[in-house]
Formats: C-alpha cells, structure tokens, sequence
C-alpha cells in the first residue's frame, strides 16, 4: 500500500491562449508535516499550478486527488471545501474592517458573532504565534501583520494544506525569520505546507523538500539536506552558471548628485519624503533599500522632475571635461545646477535618467501596445525639430538593442506586450543607457527576472558605473544589493535611515535601518 | 468523470489570428445579418429578396438615390473623424452631437447677419472659422475640468450635449427668430449655402480631405503620437516628461473643431438654416462608426457609406413597400450588432465542455 498523499497532481496541463503552455504534464505531491517549497524563475508556471489548487483555473488536463480521492476544484469555495487555502501575494482585505471582521468576512451567519469570532481568532493565534489583535483595524497594519491575517483567515476557514506564494518579498529579513517560526510551527502541528519562491537561501533554511519547475515542466523533487543552492540553480536554470556578482571597482568618483533637505507631499498632501539629504558619485553604484512604500519610487521621481519638491535642493554637478585632472570627492571648486523646478525635459537633458520598473513591468517607462521604435523615441521624439516624428534613428537605435543585448522579438514593430519580462526590461533599460546619461536611476530592473537575464542588467549597469556615471538602484533583494552596490543608503518612511558600505554591510544591519530610523539601538555607522 | 464538473463553454482570449481569418468572420457576421434580416422580411410577410432588392436600388440604384446617400454619409464620416483622435487618447468624448451644434450656432452667426456685407467665399470661409472654434471652444470646457480636477468626462461631454441643443432652442424662439411667432430660424442667403459638386454639396469634398488629414496626423505627427501615448497608459506618458493636461485639452480642441466643422457643412449644405435639431443623432452613430472601423480614418469612409445604403435604403422600404419605420430600424440595428458582435469572436474563443482530448486514467 502506497501511503495517501494530502495532494497529488497527476498530468496537470495547462495552457493560456494556443503558444502559451504555462504547465505541462506535472506530477506533484503535497504531503501532511513537512515544507514543500516548489522552486522556480519567474515565468516557469509555479503560481499557475498552485492557481489551480485554490480553485482560480481549471486545469486543461490530468487531475487532482485529495486525501486519495478525485476532485474537481472549480472555485475557492471548492478549494476551502477539501481543506486547501492559499496567500496570494497580493493582500485581499478591506481595509476599514478589523482583523477579526475580515476573517469572518463571506462566511454565512458567522459575521454577526464577532466576538465569537474574536475569541477564535485569538485562540488560533495563540496557537502558532502570531500575536495579532482580532480588533486592529487592518489600515494601521503593517504590511507583516496583513499577511498574517491572511494566514489566519485560512486557518480558521479550517485549511489543512496552506499555499504561500512568495510570502517574504514584502518582508524585512527579521519579519522573514518570525514567519519562518510560524509556519515550523504550523507544519509541527501536521498541516502541508507550500511555499513558491525563487530565493534559494529560504528554500535552504525553510523547507524540507523541494520540486523544481522550469518553463512549465516538472524537473523533480529532492530533499532539501541532500542539496546545495548551485545544484538547486543548476535545475531551475538547466545549466550551471556561476552565482557571483561582480562589483569592480571604478578609477575615479566624482561627485554628481547633492540632495539636500528635500520634502515632498504626494497627491493626498501625505508627507512622502522627510528632509532627504544624501550624495552620489559618478563611478559608483548607490543602492536605496527599504520596506515598500517607503519612498523610493518618490525620491527618483523628485530627482526626475516628476514630483514637485517641497522644499530642498536637489544639486547636479556635470562630469568633468578632463576626468584625468578630477580627483576623488572634489566637486568644490564646481557650482552645482539646480533640478529642483526644472520640467522632466530639462532634467533629462543635463544627462539624468529613470529606468522604472513598475509591478506590471510595462505601465512607466513603455507603452506595450507600440512597437520597440516607437518606444525608443518616447523620450526623444521631441528633440527632432519640425511637427513630424522621425522614425530613423529609433529604428536604428532599436536594432542596436536587438543585436547588443540579445534581445528576443519577431521584429522592431513586434508590441512590446508580447515580448517576455526578461527582454521587455532589456529594451526599458538598454533605452535609457542609449541616451549616454551621466546620472542612471533604475528601480526594480531585474523585478520578474530569470537568472541569466538578471545578470545581464547587473552587467549593464556595472558597464555604465566604469563609465563614471552615477547609478542609482532601487531593490527589493537585500542580497544583491550588498552584492552590487559601492554604498546603500536605507529609506524609512521617507527619511533617510542610514548609509552604509556596500562591502562590509550585513543583512541584519539593512533590516534594522529599513524598520527603524537610525537602526534603533545598535546604530549603523555611517560611512 | 469530473470532467462533468468544468463549465459548458469556457473563453479565452487569443491573440495573433491570421488576417485571412479575421476577415472570414467579418464575412460570416454580413451573412448572419443579412440572414437574420430576411427572416425578420419574411415574418412580416415580405418577400426577402424583394426588400433587399429595393433598399439597394433605393439607395444607390439612381443618380439621386446616391446622391441622397452620400448626404447621409457625409457628416456621419466628418464626425467619426473628429472623435478618433480622442478614442484614441481613451478620453471619451460622446459630445460631438453638441459640437456640432456649437459649430453650426458659429457659422450661422454669420450666414444671418454677414451675409450682405462679405462675399461669398470669403462669407463661406469665415463661416466655416468660426464654426470650428465655436465647435471646439464648446469641446475645451469638459477637457478643460478633465485636465484640472479630474472630472468624468463620459458624463460632462454628455451634459453638453443637452445645454448646446437648449441654446439652439433659445435661439430659435428669441433673438434669431424669423417671422415672429414662428419659433424658425429663417433659411441662410444663397451666399451662405455650400456650392454643389456632382449633385451634391461640397461637404464631401472637405471630409474626404480630412480623412487624409487624420490619418497622417495620427501616424506620422509628433502630436498623434503623443496621443498614442497617452491612450496606452497615462503613467507612461508622464513618465516621458508630457504635459498629459495640455495634449487633452489640445486634442479635444482639436476634436471639437472638426466636429463644429461638420455642423458647418450640415447647416449650410444640407439644411441651409440653423434648428435645434441639426445634429440629428449624428454624434452618437459616428461613435459606431469610430469602433467599427477600429479608428482608421480610411475604413471610416466604408462604414459611413455603409451606414449611408442602409439608413436610406430603410428609408425606400417604408416609402415603397409600407413597412413600418421600426421595422427599418431592426434591420439597422441587426447589422450594427452583427458587426460589433463579431469582434468578440475576433479576440475571444470558446471552449466547450469536452472539447478537448481525455488524459489516460
């Protein structure tokens, strides 16, 4: 007698439209106790699978037993049903209601006794951990605690098999550690537990097994102790590839960029940056890390000229004419331009670019409907003279990208839409280096990112620093960033937190200064 | 087994179909309403093919059957132009039927009371300037509250409408009246009435040159590209450093312009006087005209001229065999909705329950 698996896929496949085949032909299986970790890039069909689980797709082909027996998972409803229930990365709660309220939300007759419902949630919470108030009104949660009421919302719902789709990306590295007692505590208590990642270190410490997909197919499965992280890579990749990141060194560093004192409000009047001081240097790559939100994405927009400046300066030093003559840090004897109350046009003239990698990948810097020229001249279309656009150079400028950077279309006039993340971004970035700027801001260029792809921009962007330009790179992987970067300055709420050397920072030490101004107690020094 | 449990029919989208396909369907689509409309022809007691027969010849089977069509297609063509370039910045402009009251108020400021002193050619052209402006000041003030609050502009522009046609009202029955009590406008001087081309008023002449006109500014100018832009996504265009305010007051001016022109050629070509009603719905048909023809200015020209057979075509068949004028606008709307409809087929595909190939158990 084979033991009964809590899940067992048999022939799952899948497809989305006629050339897209998200899942082909996988077998999986899910067992009571243990940490399933199902390991994959970006793009290799792990969500869709875990999808079809919750009852969000219908599988095309092959089935699904729970407990031992065929189902038909046909909605979350279903999914609740046979005990299953998934985190998706994005949070599904409303934000005026409390956590007891959210997780009593959609069940019939339960809304009414909430303090029944408090006191259950309490007792659940007691159970693993968690230590979240029923009554905390989601609105004042961090992004943590949300993520737990989610985990709570389908305990109660009485799951017996919990899906995680990338739980820690929106985590600090000490909210990672403290989930990942919950969920050992959760597995101790003989629950399945998955969790779908593409960070090798958390496969490592969490789980105990692994299943590897890549493109849609099933690699296979190994325990955890009887691998490595470079065997785990050289599955999901299918190739070996070596996982160190270079971080040259460049001759000289030449002050570019001087922010001094800057506040700004976002649309709702909302203080988004708090007297942000800090310098860049041409020849260096200064990384920004901080939780989501924090102000990232308003402080490249500032220095763009897309958010209006409170108050503050923001400073621009050109590079040198004769670089061999500039020293080390010496930008005294140069008179800096002010940015603040320029047009986005001027401040991209004097030589200062935004590569910004929304969630969606497209909505910032392309438009997916247009083709890769009329892409290439959103930002320079204007600086042709007379009422015409001037289709030339884009092209030729396209098929330079295509040829320089791999990029994989059909043809230059292929939408950007249908290309794949990896070259979507390669076409937003490889832009952006084409227009020769001497300050470079990217945020999240590899978000979504295969591994080669990945190292691909890390390559570009260490090209453009030897270059003695200014890199400025916003994150969300602490790992590369201390891996890439020269300096990292660390955003909390808006203020600065705290900068730090790039070689000789921890990860701990980032954690700190991202959840505290400073980084409480133990301070990081500045370098 | 549980393959009972899936749904009976599933969608999906597809992308990419062959070109030959697309236009297949497009085929089969003017089948099924041809169709459809025989059934409703037979229902009513009529012979089919008779009542095809006589909408055709009705509509293009004389000199002036065509003549009368192409009047009908003429501001139907104009105002589809004049919107594509909002739709196309996904600023949805449904006020072109009080644009083009607006521009036929500007232009009969003139034919009524500047008729003596101007030429008229120079009368013509000054008209024309000012049914323009007026047309697309009147288009500015929703696209103006759009850019600085943010306001909806589906329902301003639709309010416009409303207002505009008020006004003309006003006019009618006040200072523009003609014989007192008589709530009319009078009839424009001959000096201010569109010369005639092969039979009909020199409108066609004017919209057909736009047509041109739009298709090149959409595809090679810097301003259509920048609508372009802004119709894909908003964030991307400001990203690029647009002035995303300035482009949509810009192009509704733009938009309301044209349509004001077309109230122009409708007051002084066709109707020679001003009424409340001289858009006639106009507006609203040109926006189907707009989808239709997924914006190309070129395939406008066929949709309008369809629209054109039909509308005049219905028009005989209540005239020559007594059917009721509703029924003339079933057979419209079959051929409206049969046309739409199969866009959808277009982008989605049906997936039937057990349609695909069982997995060994």
């Amino acid at each position: 007698m084979e033991p009964v698996h809590a899940i067992e896929l048999r022939h799952i496949t899948k497809r989305f439209g006629t050339k897209v085949l998200a899942n082909d032909d996988i077998d999986l299986t899910i067992d009571r106790g243990e940490i399933l970790s199902l390991l994959g890039e970006n793009g290799s069909g792990k969500t869709t699978l875990m999808n079809m689980l919750a009852g969000i797709y219908l599988p095309d082909e092959g089935e699904i037993l729970v407990e031992g027996k065929p189902v038909a998972i046909r909605s979350p409803k279903d999914a609740f049903t046979h005990g299953i229930g998934m985190i998706h990365q994005h949070y599904k709660l409303v934000e005026v209601f409390t956590a007891a309220e959210n997780i009593a939300l959609g069940l019939k007759g339960k809304e009414h006794d909430r303090k029944a419902v408090a006191a259950q949630v309490q007792a659940i919470s007691d159970k693993y951990g968690f230590g979240i108030d029923p009554n905390k009104k989601v609105y004042d949660m961090s992004v943590s605690e949300k993520q737990t009421v989610e985990i709570v919302k389908v305990l109660y719902r009485g799951a017996e098999i919990l899906i995680l789709d990338e739980p820690t990306a929106v985590l600090t590295p000490q909210e990672t550690e403290r989930l990942f007692n919950i969920l050992r505590a959760m597995k101790a208590d003989g629950k399945a537990i998955v969790i779908i990642t593409h960070k090798l270190h958390e496969v490592m410490a969490l789980s105990d097994k692994v299943s590897v997909l890549r493109k849609g197919k099933y690699i296979g499965t190994v325990n955890t102790n009887h691998t490595n992280p470079q065997k785990l890579t050289e599955m999901m990749v299918g190739h070996a590839v070596t996982l160190n990141i270079d971080r040259p060194q460049a001759q000289y560093k030449d002050l570019r960029l001087e922010v001094k004192g800057l506040n700004c409000r976002n649309g709702e009047g909302v203080s988004v940056l708090k007297d942000v001081s800090f310098q860049a240097y041409g020849g260096e790559i200064l990384g920004i890390a901080g939780i989501a939100g924090s102000g990232q994405k308003e402080l490249l927009e500032a220095i763009a000229g897309l958010q209006k400046a409170e108050s503050g300066h923001i400073f621009y030093y050109p590079p040198h004419p004769n670089s061999d003559i500039a020293g080390n840090h010496v930008p005294v004897d140069k008179a800096g331009e002010e940015l603040v109350g320029k047009t986005p046009g001027q401040i991209r003239k004097v030589g200062v670019s935004l590569a910004f990698v929304p969630e969606d990948r497209l909505g910032m810097g392309l438009v997916g409907g247009m083709g890769m020229v009329d892409n290439m001249m959103l930002k320079t279309y204007k600086d042709t003279p007379g009422p015409l656009v001037d289709r030339k150079a884009p092209k030729a400028l396209a098929e330079k990208l295509i040829d320089e950077l791999e990029i994989v279309t059909p043809g230059v006039a292929t939408p950007v839409r249908r290309l794949s993340g990896g070259n979507v971004q390669k076409v937003l970035v490889g832009r952006e280096i084409a227009s020769a700027p001497t300050v470079l801001m990217t945020a999240y260029p590899v978000r979504g990112l295969d591994i080669n792809s990945s190292y691909t921009i890390y390559r570009l962007l260490n090209e453009q620093k030897m270059k003695e330009v200014a890199v400025l790179l916003v994150g969300e992987d602490l790992d590369v960033l201390l891996e890439l970067c020269d300096r990292i300055l660390v955003l909390c709420g808006g203020q600065v937190s705290g900068v730090v050397d790039g070689p000789s920072a921890t990860k701990e030490q980032l954690g700190l200064l991202m959840t505290h101004v400073g980084g409480g107690k133990e301070g990081a020094q500045d370098a | 087994m549980h393959d009972s449990n899936n749904p009976l029919i599933r969608l999906a989208k597809r992308e990419g179909m062959p070109k030959g396909q697309v236009w297949a369907i497009r085929a089969c689509s003017f089948l099924a309403a041809i169709l459809i409309s025989a059934l409703i022809f037979l229902l009513m007691g009529h012979n089919p093919f008779g009542a095809f027969g006589t909408m055709i010849v009705g509509s293009l089977g004389k000199k002036t059957a065509i003549r009368q069509t192409v009047k009908i297609a003429i501001p139907l063509l104009g105002t589809a132009l004049a919107i594509a370039p909002c739709f196309k910045m996904r600023f949805w402009n449904i006020g072109a039927e009080g644009q083009i009251t607006a521009g036929a108020v500007g232009a009969s400021y003139f034919a009524l009371f500047w008729a003596d002193k101007l030429p008229s050619p120079v009368l013509l052209v000054v008209m024309a300037v000012s049914g323009a402006i007026c047309g697309g000041l009147w288009a500015l003030v929703p696209a103006f509250f759009k850019a600085k609050w943010g306001t909806n502009e589906t329902l301003f522009t639709l309010m416009m409408n409303y207002i505009m046609i008020g006004v003309v009202k006003w006019l009618q029955g006040g200072p523009w009246e003609g014989r007192p009590g008589s709530q009319i406008i009078p009839q424009f001087d001959s000096a201010a009435v569109l010369p005639k081309v092969l039979g009909v008023h020199c409108g066609w002449i004017i919209v057909l040159i736009l047509t041109v006109a739009m298709f090149f500014y959409m595809k090679y100018t810097k301003q259509g590209y920048e609508i372009a832009v802004i119709g894909e996504s908003e964030k991307t265009a400001r990203y690029a450093g647009m002035n995303v305010g300035k482009i949509i007051m810009r192009t509704m001016f733009l938009s309301g312009a044209i349509a004001g022109l077309v109230g122009f050629i409708v007051a002084s070509g066709a109707d020679n006087t001003l009424y409340s009603g001289v858009a006639a719905g106009v507006g609203f048909t040109a926006i189907t005209v707009a989808w239709l023809a997924q914006l190309n200015p070129f395939a406008m020209v066929g949709i309008s001229v369809l629209l054109g057979v039909l509308d005049k075509g219905a028009d005989t068949l209540q005239t020559q065999l007594a059917v009721p004028a509703s029924i003339s606008d079933i057979i419209t709307g079959i051929f409206l909705f049969c046309m739409l409809g199969c866009e959808f087929f277009i982008n989605y595909r049906l997936i039937f329950r057990g349609s695909h190939k069982e997995v060994a158990k």
